[in-house]
């Protein structure tokens, strides 16, 4: 049988063995609810403040502008519809965010839309960046928020976060990131970096899913989100999930504790990797090939079908993504491969590998060996490669030579 | 979306794939922006469709119908083939998921492309054999 290799960790991960361990108490012995007074409640009590300070610890904020979510989705959500509701009455009606936006962000400002928000969607450019002068430009005496995502979930492209904080404080309009792909693999300090709220995710960082955490800056104005009891400082109703905020803590402080360790470790698998697959012919790199998360790496082959290709890289061993329509569930491509010009035509045949801890480079070898084949079988048997190669059709414009990033130069851009 | 497994063995080992050169019918149907295309080679001889033969780009839904389609046509009269439906299609591979049923859709109308351009060949106007063979509706983006 051949080798499993999981190459998806931008979609999940596996909750670690560390991260587990650190959870069993809270289901097993210490189970109880942190807001009763008696012995077992106020053992849970203690557990969910140390995991505030080490979350906070890792974002370089205090505890208490910490708070424990659902997840991801939840915390953009509750930051942007927050954000937002709480300006309205100041005659703030007006978002700043970008066009290649994850849905849980893109959806919430097209829900503020129909409260009467306007919404501008900021152009993305060709190498998958969105530049900070154009946030600059669109910002008015109105704007409530800027939410622009810190690295993108698709192609993996690190958005100039810091310069856009700048441009927010100066100003003095929130800035809120969806910083869920970028924690543990780029150094992140709110308040080096003029951040006003960060979403973040347990588990794309080995911790469970259903577990995420919302940076607020302290003085932000914010709507709760989710009513209910005094918890989470009366910010955000709910039962605390103890055991997965540990989780989350455990995760967090693992993910940070060796940054620029994890980017030479994985952008040396992802760079072989992207120097091997483009030597496929008419392939290309999505997203800059420097400015980018050190586990991600994002191609199109011209010819084939995204799905097709998922499928036969699963039946010999290999878990990958795609942004084909055929993967969404809708007859349109990813909007984030849309959005950086490419053609629908191009944007099905997209293939993103994302490598993770546990990945090793006996499994980046497994893909090169792997995947030319599969996308020669596909080709063989296509009729938009046959007039592609007799030149009825030619995408050759969006394929130009790229080359392979160098990992000193990765480090060099973060700082 | 989880298919079939007659579904994943036509997609994995289609049959009836590939070029064919001597055909005096081909059709093609679909398009690149929808994300599939699908191209039917078919040998008439006596009314008969003696061989037949496929290329799709597209998902596994369309190459798993392309590889089923041609195997139900295959020594079919032409008569019997146009009446192949979609449906026909679908049930044959155990069922598709709901998003994929035009894949289906594409096979029946590649099929009958490949037939009116046999037709057509042969000096006969093929519309009062195959009708009209409409476009994919969910290709118009």
């Amino acid at each position: 049988m051949s080798r499993i290799v999981y190459a998806d960790n931008a979609a999940t991960t596996r909750v670690s063995e560390q991260v587990l361990e650190s959870m069993l108490p809270f289901y097993r012995e210490v189970y109880g609810n942190p807001s009763s007074l008696y012995t077992l409640g106020q053992q849970a009590k203690a557990p969910l403040e140390e995991a505030r300070e080490k979350v906070a610890k890792c974002l370089g904020a205090r505890p208490n502008e910490i708070y424990f979510t659902s997840c991801g989705t939840e915390s953009d959500n509750w930051a942007i519809k927050g954000v937002a509701r709480a300006l309205k009455g100041k005659g703030k009606n007006h978002i700043i965010t970008s066009k290649f936006e994850h849905h849980a962000v893109l959806h919430t400002c097209e829900a503020l839309e129909k409260e009467g928000f306007q919404v501008t969607y900021l152009d993305v450019y060709e190498n998958g960046l969105v530049r900070p002068e154009d946030v600059e430009t669109a910002i008015t005496e109105n704007t409530a928020l800027v939410t622009i995502m810190y690295a993108n979930n698709e192609i993996g492209t690190i958005q100039p976060i810091p310069e856009i904080g700048e441009i927010c404080k100066k100003h003095g309009v929130l800035f809120h990131t969806d910083a869920v792909q970028a924690v543990g693999n780029v150094e992140i300090n709110v308040k080096d970096q003029n951040i006003d709220l960060l979403s973040l995710s347990g588990h794309k960082i080995h911790a469970p899913k259903g577990v995420g955490a919302l940076y607020v800056r302290t003085g932000v104005p914010l709507q709760n989100f989710i009513d209910g009891g005094a918890q989470e400082r009366a910010r955000r109703g709910g039962t605390e999930n103890v055991a997965e905020i540990v989780g989350l803590a455990t995760a967090m402080e693992l993910a940070c504790a060796d940054i620029p360790g994890r980017i030479q470790r994985l952008s040396a698998m992802r760079d072989k990797l992207i120097h091997e697959v483009l030597k496929v012919d008419r392939a290309r790199l999505n997203g800059d090939p420097i400015r980018r998360l050190p586990g991600n790496a994002s191609f199109c082959f011209q010819g084939v079908e995204g799905e097709s290709l998922l499928l036969l890289l699963d039946l010999k061993g290999i878990s990958a993504s795609s942004g084909s329509a055929c993967t969404s569930g809708s007859l349109d491509p990813s909007h984030v491969l849309l959005s950086i010009g490419l053609p629908h035509e191009v944007a099905h045949g997209s293939l993103r590998l994302s490598l993770g801890d546990e990945n090793t480079m006996e499994d980046v070898d497994y893909i090169i060996e792997t995947l030319p084949g599969i996308i020669e079988r596909l080709r063989s048997m296509s009729p938009l490669w046959d007039a592609i190669q007799t030149g009825k059709v030619s995408y050759d414009k969006y394929f130009t030579e790229r080359k392979a990033p160098h990992t000193n130069r990765f480090l060099a851009v973060e700082h | 979306m989880a298919y079939s497994e007659k579904v994943m063995d036509h997609f994995a080992n289609p049959r009836n794939v590939g070029e064919m050169k001597d055909a005096n019918g081909m059709g093609e149907v679909g398009n690149p922006k929808c994300g599939d295309i699908m191209r039917m080679y078919i040998k008439v001889e006596n009314n008969i469709i003696k061989d037949v033969s496929f290329m799709t780009f597209g998902c596994g839904a369309a190459i798993a119908t392309s590889s089923m389609a041609t195997e139900m046509i295959k020594g079919k009269s032409l008569d019997d083939a146009l009446k192949l439906t979609n449906k026909a299609v679908m049930e044959a591979l155990d069922g598709l998921p709901p998003v994929k049923v035009h894949c289906s859709v594409l096979a029946e109308q590649a099929i009958k492309a490949a037939i009116s351009d046999y037709y057509r060949r042969q000096g006969i106007d093929p519309t009062p054999f195959v009708g009209e063979v409409p476009e994919c509706e969910a290709c118009e983006l």
